[in-house]
Formats: C-alpha cells, structure tokens, sequence
C-alpha cells in the first residue's frame, strides 16, 4: 500500500465515519462539528489531489465560514444540550431503504463502467494559471461565471439582510 | 489512477457521502440539520468534479473552477437559509418542519 492509498484510506474513513455520524447524533452542535470534520477531511483529499487552492478555498469559505455561520444560528435557534425528536422508525426504515438502493445502483454503475484515461499532459494547478483562466474570456476562460457568481453573492447578501432584519411593525 | 489510488474510489467515497447526505435530508427534523445534510450532498458532488478532472482531464482545471462556483453557490445558499430560519424562530419559537404548515402566521 503506498502513502497516496493509505492517506486516501484515512481521509475517506473520516469522510464516511462523519458524516454518518452528522445525519444520525441525537445534538445539534455535536453535528456540526462532526460536519466540520467531513469538511476538513475534504479538504484533505484535495491537498492530496495536489488542488492547493481550491483545498484553501475549501477550508477558509466552507469550514471556516459555512459552519461558523450554522453554529451561530444553532445557538440562536436552539438550547445547547437540548436533544433533538427522531423521527418514527417507519419513517427511518424508508429512508433508509430510498438511501441504500440508490448508493448500490450507483456503486454497481460505477464498478461497470470503464473510465478510459485520454489525456496524460499533468498540466498545472498554480495559481496564476487559475488567475489567468478565471478572468479570460476566451476558450477555457470563466469572465463570464465569474461575474454572474459576483451578482449572486451581492443579491443573497443584501436578500440575507433584509429576510433577517427586525420588522418595525 | 492518480499515484496509486484508482477513480472508482473517489467515486465510491462520494457515493456514500451523498446517499447519506440524502438519508439524513428525509429523516430529520429540524431545519438546520436539514441545511447540514445539503451542505454534505453538495461537497460530495465536488469531490466527484475534482477527481474526474485530476485523474480524466488534467490538462485543463474545469472541475476545479465548478468546484469553485459550487462553494459559492452553496455559500449564497447557506446565508439565506439561515436567515429565513431565523426569521422564521422569531415568529413560531421553534424551526421543526412539521410544524411549519402554513406560510402565513
């Protein structure tokens, strides 16, 4: 087993382990961190992947911004160590089964088809590559993305602060 | 293969991540835990668009720059969210989901 597998290994049993674990612990904040840990976790794959900047994006925007955000508003909406209603097992089993069947029909496909490898070029992953690519508007090139990206963060920014504010009646 | 670690296994990993993302969208209750499930199903199809580029494409950094807008997008999504959450706990003083059955108070 080389390093890439077994860092792979570990990377992805914290991945699985987690996240089973997000969508199951009966404590709203120990969900979240456990979402944490998936998300740092990915990051790590990424730092494997040799996707530095894309694993700083993952860590600063994701687990440094998404998750602080859903930790504040668990403390605003919720009483720390309040334990969260299950749901009837009825229900439980059904999901289960949604959720199940589906993660085999997708494992099965997956292990059918043959993923044929065409391009061999490593290329680069540096940034000024990425710099370059983001704001060129020619083949390749993600100007335009990027703008309407821009747009969409100003518009859920100002609807985030107007839904949130106080009413004055 | 990238050194060693074939596709089919990112594939799988995420596989997981999602349908277990998908489980926890149909069984819980609570309104945030429900975003935190959507969060989970989000990052999973990233690490598909990073491998798929990484190990099929890696000439060219596309699944790296959807992987970008995907966590913008998600970002945007995730402000929202919470502010009608917490716009909707100033008003019924909890944030279940069965207890949300009317748009209007």
């Amino acid at each position: 087993m080389t390093n890439n597998q077994l860092m792979f290994t570990i990377f992805s049993a914290v991945i699985i382990i987690f996240s089973i674990l997000t969508v199951t612990s009966r404590r709203i904040l120990r969900a979240a961190t456990f979402l944490l840990f998936v998300l740092v976790a990915t990051a790590g794959l990424y730092f494997m992947l040799r996707f530095n900047f894309l694993a700083a994006i993952q860590l600063t925007l994701y687990a440094g911004g998404i998750v602080v955000l859903i930790i504040f508003s668990i403390l605003l909406t919720s009483q720390v160590g309040q334990k969260l209603e299950t749901s009837t097992w009825k229900k439980n089993i059904v999901a289960f089964i949604a959720a199940a069947f589906g993660a085999v029909i997708c494992i099965i496909t997956i292990l059918d088809h043959k993923f044929p490898v065409e391009v061999t070029d490593p290329g680069r992953t540096d940034i000024s590559v990425i710099g370059q690519n983001l704001l060129s508007t020619g083949k390749y090139g993600y100007a335009l993305p990027f703008e309407v990206i821009s747009i969409l963060l100003l518009a859920a920014m100002i609807g985030a602060i107007i839904l949130a504010k106080k009413r004055k009646d | 293969m990238f050194e060693g670690v074939p596709l089919t296994w990112f594939l799988i990993v995420s596989t997981i991540m999602f349908f277990v993302g998908i489980y926890g969208f149909l069984v819980r209750k609570n309104l945030i835990t429900i975003l935190m499930s959507i969060e989970l199903i989000l990052n999973s199809v990233n690490i598909n668009f990073v491998a798929f580029n990484k190990i099929l494409y890696p000439d060219h950094l596309e699944g790296m720059f959807f992987t970008v807008f995907v966590i913008a997008v998600a970002a945007a999504e995730a402000s929202v969210a919470i502010a009608i959450i917490i716009n909707i706990y100033r008003r019924l003083v909890n944030i279940d989901v069965e207890k949300m059955n009317e748009m209007k108070y």
